[in-house]
């Protein structure tokens, strides 16, 4: 038996396959990622390897930021924007939710509400565009209701995809302390299934923000969806890359609530 | 809020010398098992698999009878059907009379993996049945400060499930079904998922809680040991179908501490059903 040769023993490797890393180890990675995507960003616009008419540098996109904030038009623009997202999203939401745990509770409610949404879904909703202009002509509704469609055949299928996943286990668990089928519902399926549906929702307003934009893209005269466009009519790049990352913003905002929301309301989990 | 909380918990705790909660009104009988005939099988591809074959067995109010055998004698299902989470495909199941059609509240049930609701505390866990059937706050609290303090976990009151320990967590389980007045007790496993120290605690455990409550139990496990420690009566089940190879009386003292492991009935019993069991493995 040959003693561990103590001049060679090393550091074990910082990567190591799924393992948990310190909180600050992570903080400074994630700040790092921030400043290598600026500094590609800047040596394409400062060192003019890009023609400053398609990619303006950071310093002229932050000007212009402050400009647009600066503005009521710009917060007027956010401001719509946010009731159309909230608006559409929470709207599908309401009938998304009860319709989804139905599928996910009863094998009926799944054969008779899963194939028909797993075939409409697989239609983009920007395809729907013309057919709502026809329904809902191109006014508030119609934005809302493209959101809506984006976002509630998914939703459906997500939330039943979540019932799903709540213990068969705790609901016999229930019916031996004496539940009916429906207390069983109301006692477990809905308090367990709450942490991952607050996930799903916070996923589903993502993707309601992008429909957002192609929803602003159409036939409108506010919005951030629609300062883009405009921007876009002038070449003004700058101000796209405002709305871009307004948009973004917004976006991280919503989802950091949802994050925090989760850990507040559901500390159990 | 939590002052409210407090206060109501105050005036449980007074109320419980007054109310009296009682147990026999609770459970409202008994708590004896008839099991006639039970049969089972399922349905794998083009065959069908026979899990259970002609099942007879009775059972006394306040007996503690275990049920050993290898993996795959069908103990599990049995439970199940008596518990009526399962349907037996011939046969019946009464309970003080009662055919058994689907689970209900007579026969509370302590499942092996941990099936305690997790946004509840142990306290809400507890109250859990006795929230179902109506019962008033104050009622409640009373049972539940008196489950706590049987299987002594008082100082646990407010916490969530993720915070005990395993032991822990099937502690709550038995006294969550205990709490909501069943006739029968059944128990499939519960300790299997614990480690070997944590098993012999929680078995002198069940015990005493045994002793306070004489509630009928049917307890499942295929650990010899425990079936002899905890049970009056031991019934063997062998595989391939699953059916009743022999039931033995345990005559030991109705008092079980830890020296009852060294006793010679104790040792002789565990040798006959190591036998029997290793004899029908081979």
């Amino acid at each position: 038996m040959s003693k561990p040769n103590q001049a060679v023993k090393r550091k074990r490797h910082a990567m190591q396959i799924f393992e948990d890393i310190p909180k600050r180890g992570f903080g400074i990675t994630a700040t790092l990622s921030f400043l290598v995507m600026l500094a590609f960003w800047s040596l394409l616009s400062y060192g003019e390897l890009v023609n400053p008419i398609f990619l303006p540098t950071p310093d002229k996109v932050l000007t212009s930021l402050f400009e647009q904030l600066g503005t009521s038009v710009y917060w007027h623009h956010i401001g719509i924007s946010i009731f159309r997202v909230s608006a559409g999203f929470v709207l599908a939401s309401i009938v998304a939710i009860p319709i989804g745990l139905l599928a996910g509770t009863y094998r009926y409610g799944e054969a008779f509400v899963e194939p028909p949404m797993e075939f409409i879904r697989y239609m983009p909703a920007v395809a729907f565009i013309p057919l709502i202009m026809v329904w809902a002509g191109i006014g508030e509704w119609a934005k809302i209701l493209l959101i809506f469609i984006g976002c509630f055949f998914q939703l459906v299928l997500m939330v039943a995809a979540d019932t799903r996943l709540v213990s068969k286990d705790l609901v016999q668990a229930s019916f031996t302390l004496g539940a009916s089928r429906w207390q069983a519902i109301q006692t477990v399926i809905i308090p367990a299934v709450q942490p991952r549906l607050l996930n799903t929702l916070r996923l589903m307003l993502g993707w309601a923000w992008t429909y957002l934009v192609v929803a602003e893209l159409v036939a409108v005269n506010s919005g951030l969806g629609y300062a883009i466009m405009k921007a876009q009519r002038f070449l003004n790049t700058e101000q796209i890359f405002v709305g871009i990352i307004v948009i973004g913003l917004l976006g991280l905002i919503s989802d950091r609530i949802f994050a925090f929301l989760n850990r507040r309301l559901y500390p159990w989990a | 809020m939590s002052k409210a909380i407090e206060v109501v918990e105050k005036m449980a705790d007074n109320a419980q010398a007054a109310i009296k909660y009682d147990k026999g009104a609770a459970s409202g009988g008994l708590g004896s098992i008839s099991i006639q005939g039970i049969g089972k099988s399922f349905a794998t591809g083009k065959t069908t698999f026979r899990a259970l074959e002609n099942i007879d067995l009775e059972i006394g109010a306040n007996e503690f009878v275990t049920i050993v055998g290898p993996s795959g004698c069908g103990k599990s299902t049995l439970l199940r059907i008596v518990a009526g989470l399962e349907e037996a495909s011939e046969g019946d199941v009464g309970v003080d009379g009662d055919l058994v059609v689907g689970p209900g509240a007579d026969r509370g049930m302590v499942f092996q993996g941990y099936t305690l609701f997790p946004w509840l505390t142990v306290r809400q866990n507890i109250e859990y049945g006795p929230k179902l059937k109506g019962i008033s706050i104050l009622e409640r609290r009373a049972i539940s400060n008196r489950y706590l303090r049987i299987t002594r976990l008082e100082s646990f009151a407010n916490r969530f499930p993720k915070q005990l320990s395993g032991g822990m967590k099937q502690r709550v389980a038995i006294a969550r079904a205990l709490a909501n007045g069943p006739k029968v007790l059944l128990m499939d496993e519960p300790f299997g998922a614990l480690d070997a120290q944590t098993k012999l605690e929680m078995q002198e455990a069940l015990l005493d809680v045994w002793e306070k409550e004489k509630t009928t139990v049917l307890f499942i496990t295929h650990d010899i040991d425990e079936a002899i420690f905890l049970s009056q009566r031991i019934v063997v089940m062998g595989a391939g179908p699953g059916r009743i190879l022999k039931e033995y009386p345990v005559t030991l003292p109705a008092e079980r501490t830890s020296e009852v492991r060294e006793h010679p009935e104790f040792l002789k019993l565990r040798r006959e059903l190591t036998a029997l069991l290793k004899h029908k493995e081979e």
